[in-house]
């Protein structure tokens, strides 16, 4: 049989750490639009080149909501929730993300950036005091977008351990079972009922104070949508940003070239941030699942009503009739409209802020630690974690 | 009578996220470099125009009241 008849298994296998698989450069020539199967034994279409992938995460026909009805085909254990910004299109969608979206503008974030580079600076300088090698996954590209989306939630950071690894288990393709996985979802919830009741008592200027007043005062949302935002804000917040963080370092760090160029030209680093975004090798599935809700056709393949659809973002982002020479890592790019961060209505609510993290936290690194920064072990010796929607390290040993 | 709206988007601030084309697809459209445009500069009153303003995360798009004067987008 053929690749054209049998399904094929979803996300492709690739070694821990190796690049994005092989099969999207064949499938974005040879079968754009194919039928895969996935770790949930469900099928669904797997959609992989750039101007596809958006009209996918464009076209309303492709719902969110659909697809988080009873029923509907799913990618693995775990699915954001219908109550959740993730899990809805619009109206509701816009109703509850207008409620946060202040809080997210470029100009809101820009006033973060201080207090990010004062997180940063703080960070490294425990990273040069400390011994080596050093792990900069948990001394850094995790720890810092989890004290700053902390502090905008008004979350203590002494919490951060277990509600990080309660987040890994929820954030899990097949790792863990569905039991598990509600177990650690109803944890992460009834800490932050805790916390979201604590607001309602003692109000502050934090993010969880905004949300209880927008529930409270202006019924603009309910009880479970409201822990449900709370539940996204937190694991979503910190989650990605560490692992497209850890992500990007390490791509520079497997391209020294590069990485001195950016350090000798720091001015670079708003469309290096970009690159590497566009660039991220380890993206293995891509947009959540969305379902049709009319025929709808695409690159040529008809939808039906009901069937599941993937937008493989990765994939776009590699797409060459977009991006000249996609395989290089390009800190320059100068016309670089990557889907990192989705398109249209889903476009990530953090997008401001992950770029300012990003471009805060590679000024840092760069101007922090010595010159003669680099992986302390051969890459084929990092460890990887398994299971989840992205390749993720484990730990990022470096010595100077 | 119905207000009348004036809706510009400010190319250099716009990255392209295609929130506004979504939220009101007949108000914006997606133009040259990935950048959106208003599809026609003044308008008579529309919710979908205030929700997709309001959803910019770069406030790339100005709403403003013809009749009063008044900035709907972005808030201060």
């Amino acid at each position: 049989m053929t690749i054209d008849q049998v399904p094929l298994v979803f996300p492709f296998a690739v070694p821990p750490g190796s690049d994005l698989a092989p099969e999207f450069a064949r499938l974005r020539e040879q079968r754009p639009v194919t039928r895969v199967v996935l770790p949930s034994g469900d099928t669904a279409w797997l959609v992989t080149r750039y101007q596809d992938v958006r009209t996918v995460l464009s076209d309303l026909r492709f719902s969110r909501a659909a697809a988080e009805a009873p029923g509907a085909p799913r990618m693995g254990n775990t699915r954001p929730g219908p109550d959740t910004i993730l899990g809805m299109d619009p109206p509701d969608h816009t109703r509850l993300r207008k409620l946060v979206a202040q809080a997210f503008t470029a100009r809101s974030v820009e006033r973060l950036r201080p207090r990010t580079t004062e997180l940063a600076t703080g960070l490294v300088h425990g990273l040069l005091a400390g011994p080596l090698p050093a792990d900069l996954m948990s001394g850094f590209a995790l720890a810092l977008p989890m004290k700053v989306i902390f502090e905008l939630l008004g979350v203590p950071f002494r919490d951060s351990g277990p509600l990080h690894d309660l987040t890994e288990v929820i954030f899990s393709l097949a790792a863990h079972g569905p039991d598990e996985v509600r177990a650690a979802r109803q944890d992460i919830e009834a800490y932050l009922r805790r916390a979201l009741q604590r607001r309602r008592e003692h109000p502050t200027d934090d993010l969880l104070t905004a949300l209880v007043a927008a529930r409270d005062q202006e019924d603009r949302l309910s009880e479970q949508e409201m822990v449900g935002f709370a539940l996204i804000l937190i694991t979503v917040g910190h989650m990605s940003t560490a692992n497209t963080l850890g992500a990007a370092i390490y791509s520079l760090l497997r391209h020294p070239r590069e990485l001195a160029t950016l350090r000798e030209n720091p001015e670079l680093i708003p469309s290096a941030v970009e690159e590497l975004l566009r660039y991220n090798p380890f993206t293995l599935t891509g947009a959540q699942l969305r379902v049709a809700v009319a025929d709808t056709e695409i690159g040529g393949v008809t939808i039906r009503a009901g069937e599941g659809v993937i937008a493989a973002i990765g994939s776009a982002n590699y797409d060459a009739v977009r991006f000249a020479q996609p395989d290089r890592l390009d800190l320059g790019r100068l016309d670089n409209p990557h889907l990192a961060f989705g398109f249209g209505v889903h476009h990530c609510l953090g997008a401001q802020l992950a770029r300012m993290e990003l471009q805060v936290a590679l000024a840092a690194l760069l101007g922090g630690l010595p010159a003669t920064l680099a992986l302390a072990v051969p890459p084929g010796e990092l460890a990887w974690k398994t299971g989840l929607t992205a390749q993720a390290l484990v730990s990022l040993p470096v010595a100077w | 009578m119905t207000a009348v709206w004036q809706v510009s988007v400010e190319p250099s601030r716009c990255r392209g996220s295609g929130m506004c084309t979504v939220i009101a697809p007949g108000s914006f459209t997606m133009a040259a470099a990935g950048r959106s445009a208003a599809t026609a500069p003044v308008v008579a009153a529309d919710g979908a125009i205030l929700d997709a303003a309001l959803s910019c995360p770069l406030e790339a798009i100005t709403v403003t009241d013809l009749g009063s004067g008044k900035r709907l987008a972005p808030e201060d």
